[in-house]
């Protein structure tokens, strides 16, 4: 009996530590979602392994709760999955994070200017205020609908 | 030989079916290039995988509330699993995650093509 514990402990956590790794890996969030319901899963077939050596009765509603709550997670995720554009699961380096905050200083600058020139002239069109409504209500790109 | 020994021979062989499923889960979802393939091989441990691992489980314990107990514990899992894959694949085709290259058959984008032509 001691080797069939043995070789089930050892055969989940491999499969565990693959699923781990795809986690980590995984291209897109959806990848990752399904290696997480692996890990669930197989820590279900865990604690189960646990109470058939144990022989414990009082670890059975710990499986009923995980079954039930197991699927939130991914269900949840592909919801709000959507197009991910190419790199956009990088880390930034130092120099593009700084290249990207100077050329959003110079953006509100620019804006600030055009907006002090717009005093001057009561009667021009604000460029601003057109944008606003699209900047607040505006639908996520790329949802899931 | 009692009856007792068994079946905790029975439970000891489910139980390992029940692991090796998990093994092969984790595998496949490593290994496989796409997310449907992927998605394919997570499902082996959820229904199958699950239902040997607590039919070993119920071999061993032998005491009538606790069987019924994990009897629900498979119901739920089977109720719940094809909703996360449904929403998995479905935001996976959505957003383009499917390699059409790996599919066989691809009813879905012919139906959908159908459908737009017929607009």
């Amino acid at each position: 009996m001691t080797w069939v514990i043995a070789v089930c402990g050892v055969l989940l956590t491999i499969g565990v530590g693959f699923a781990i790794v795809r986690a980590e890996k995984g291209p897109s969030i959806l990848d990752r979602t399904v290696a997480l319901d692996i890990v669930v899963t197989t820590m279900i077939a865990a604690v189960a392994l646990y109470a058939a050596i144990e022989r414990r009765t009082d670890v059975v509603p710990v499986l009923v709760v995980l079954s039930l709550v197991g699927f939130v997670g991914s269900v949840t995720v592909a919801r709000f999955a959507s197009v991910e554009p190419e790199g956009e699961g990088r880390v930034r380096t130092r120099e593009e994070v700084a290249a990207e905050d100077a050329a959003r200083r110079e953006a509100e600058e620019e804006a600030e200017r055009r907006f002090a020139h717009a005093d001057d002239e009561p009667e021009a069109a604000h460029p601003d205020v057109a944008g606003d409504t699209e900047e607040h209500g505006g639908a996520a790109e790329g949802e899931v609908r | 030989m009692s009856w007792d020994t068994v079946a905790d021979v029975a439970s000891a062989i489910c139980m390992l079916g029940g692991a090796f499923l998990a093994f092969a889960a984790g595998v496949g979802v490593l290994k496989f290039p796409d997310l449907l393939s992927r998605m394919h091989a997570g499902t082996k441990p959820q229904v199958l995988g699950l239902v040997l691992v607590l039919i070993g489980l119920a071999l061993r314990l032998r005491s009538g509330g606790a069987v019924w107990a994990l009897v629900l514990v498979a119901i739920f899992q089977m109720l719940t699993a094809p909703v996360a894959a449904h929403m998995v694949g479905r935001a996976g085709y959505r957003t383009g995650k499917v390699r059409r290259d790996l599919l066989v058959v691809d009813e879905l984008t012919q139906d959908l093509e159908e459908a737009r032509e017929d607009d």
